[in-house]
């Protein structure tokens, strides 16, 4: 080992940002109350909420996200390189900010949310299917990043080998393209899912608090630290205890160690 | 199959190849890949004539050229019978049937055992048998192969050629190499490229008998003879034998330079333990160097200009031919010998 000395206190000093506030809700964990908490219905109904609408919202950044990541890889237009950072600013930008602009688009006045009111009936805002989208807005992309990386590091030469063997483009994306990229769809889908179930500034902005519809988990956390911390606490450790959970069971099994 | 290209890296490239081998000879960066590339669609080609059809506006998929890069390039996510009945599947054949095709490529090929085989557990012979079973079972019209031995041990290369020869002679073969042997066993013409020009082409011995460069005499004038090995004899064929330094038995190659030759227009008094008289079939000189070839074994000879007009070497001669036996390397090999060509 041959870390300077130096290094060493700034270096415990971040560790210690990262794991002394997750000691500080481990300790405050209210043991006496702990299970009754974990099981009120308000909990168990967020709990439910929250798993559905970020699987939801993982499908959609999957199903979607993947045809546009093999674009974004393989095709070759003017203003990709913009296209691309567009494409990538919900990275960046305040999930509040995010909220505002699905609500801009969507809400009733919105110019896509003012003819599906008007056409259809339908209104999307403060829905569970708002949401969704709005997870899926947020999360869309980390998977992109993950993806359009895994099709690029697809070794050229396997394509050129497939379509002399016959393969026309769409067959060279489905058997060879998808099955040599699983390992970073997968991953991607994982930050995805991760970061739809965290999901709280632009889930309130355009989907409001209403239990039952759009109180997902953090939703909880927020609405239960003004009323009762302690449940704040139990929700927050069960969101811990998901996202670390999680992170463990695919590590093994087809990340092979998440580089 | 005509082909016209002149697309960089590739200049005026204006060949015509033949059904059997043709070796695509020439140093590093001459364009070799990229002509395998732009017959095979990867790249631009002015034009692709095979038969009577122009193949320069298909894409590869609707070419029919069997492919097999540097280092075989299989399906990392697909078993070995997998990897060979892709072809076959994505030019429409069922499931069923293109697993059959491939089982049957595999048993010919002598691999049917390693049909469930992930195929990163594969050796390098494995691989490249597999590669080959990959780019034959389409039945290709052309096939492209790139260094296909290079990354093999000497004598599983060797038996590997022997196996794949009629295959190859089926069909328009386009073989990159830098291989002496590939070319010396396998190849009826022979193509140098330099810097993306046709340099020289050629059958075989036109190109042998006036090499262009020195690493074009190399890698043409080798001496490559085939036949089974009793300890220090090898047999080529019921009359022609060769004395060898090292032991060994069964099928093998027996290699050394035209430069080892020596000839002489009565039997030698030399130690040499090789002496055969044969006939003068072909005489070129390059102003440094004679190259003769003589009829059986069918071998080349190098000697200086000065000795050959001595000699009176002219086509139809008798002469003797010597060659030491610390001079002749052998190679073994796994299977039956083939007939010397």
């Amino acid at each position: 080992m041959t870390v300077p000395r130096r290094l060493l206190i700034p270096a415990s000093l971040g560790a210690g940002l990262l794991v002394l506030p997750i000691i500080g809700l481990v300790l405050r964990a209210p043991l006496s109350t702990f299970g009754s908490l974990l099981t009120a219905p308000a909990t168990l109904s967020a709990l439910w909420l929250s798993v559905w609408t970020s699987t939801a919202s993982t499908a959609v950044c999957v199903l979607l996200g993947i045809p546009l990541s093999w674009v974004l890889a393989r095709a070759q237009f003017r203003f990709k390189s913009l296209l691309r950072g567009i494409l990538l600013t919900p990275l960046v930008v305040p999930p509040v900010v995010a909220g505002v602009a699905l609500l801009s688009a969507f809400g009733r006045n919105g110019f896509l949310g003012a003819p599906l009111r008007d056409g259809l009936g339908l209104s999307i805002p403060y829905t569970s299917i708002a949401v969704v989208l709005a997870h899926s807005f947020v999360a869309m992309p980390f998977f992109i990043l993950s993806a359009e990386e895994g099709f690029r590091a697809l070794p050229p030469r396997l394509e050129d080998v497939a379509s002399t063997l016959g393969a026309d483009a769409w067959t060279r994306f489905r058997r060879v393209g998808l099955p040599l990229a699983r390992p970073a769809l997968i991953a991607g889908a994982v930050l995805a899912w991760a970061r739809s179930l965290g999901e709280f500034g632009a889930t309130i902005t355009f989907a409001g608090n209403y239990p039952g519809t759009t109180r997902t988990l953090p939703l909880e956390v927020y609405t239960q630290l003004q009323a009762d911390p302690d449940a704040a606490i139990v929700v927050s450790l069960l969101l811990l205890i998901i996202c670390v959970g999680v992170l463990a069971a695919l590590r093994g099994r087809w990340l092979g160690g998440l580089r | 199959m005509k082909v016209r290209i002149d697309h960089a890296p590739l200049h005026e490239i204006d060949l015509t190849f033949s059904s059997g081998v043709t070796t695509v000879v020439g140093p590093n960066g001459a364009g070799k890949t990229s002509l395998l590339h732009a017959i095979a669609g990867l790249s631009p080609a002015q034009s692709v004539m095979v038969g009577h059809r122009e193949w320069s506006h298909r894409p590869p998929e609707q070419r029919s050229v069997g492919l097999v890069p540097q280092e075989g390039a299989l399906f990392p996510h697909l078993d070995v019978l997998h990897n060979v009945a892709f072809g076959p599947q994505a030019r429409g054949v069922r499931r069923r049937a293109a697993l059959t095709v491939a089982t049957q490529w595999l048993d010919q090929l002598g691999i049917g055992h390693l049909a469930k085989r992930a195929v990163t557990t594969l050796s390098g012979g494995e691989s490249q048998r597999v590669a080959m079973a990959r780019a034959l079972a389409i039945e290709p019209a052309v096939l492209l192969l790139d260094e296909p031995f290079s990354a093999l041990d000497v004598g599983v290369a060797e038996g590997l050629r022997v196996e794949l020869e009629p295959h190859f002679n089926d069909r328009i073969t386009i073989m990159v190499t830098h291989d002496a042997i590939d070319v010396a066993t396998l190849a009826r013409h022979v193509v140098v490229l330099e810097e993306g020009r046709v340099a020289q082409v050629g059958r075989l011995h036109e190109v042998a008998a006036a090499p262009r460069t020195a690493h074009v005499a190399r890698l043409t004038g080798a001496n490559v003879l085939r036949g089974t090995a009793r300890g220090h004899v090898i047999d080529l064929d019921a009359t022609t034998q060769v004395h060898v330094g090292s032991s060994s038995n069964g099928p093998v190659l027996a290699t050394f330079a035209p430069t080892a030759v020596t000839l002489a227009t009565s039997p030698p008094l030399s130690s040499a333990r090789n002496v055969w008289h044969t006939r003068v079939t072909q005489v070129l000189s390059t102003g440094q160097i004679t190259r003769v070839h003589l009829a059986s074994p069918p071998i080349w000879a190098d000697l200086t200009p000065a000795a050959a007009t001595e000699l009176n070497i002219a086509v139809g001669a008798q002469i003797y031919a010597a060659v030491k036996a610390t001079e002749v390397s052998v190679t073994e090999t796994k299977t039956a010998p083939a007939p010397n060509r």
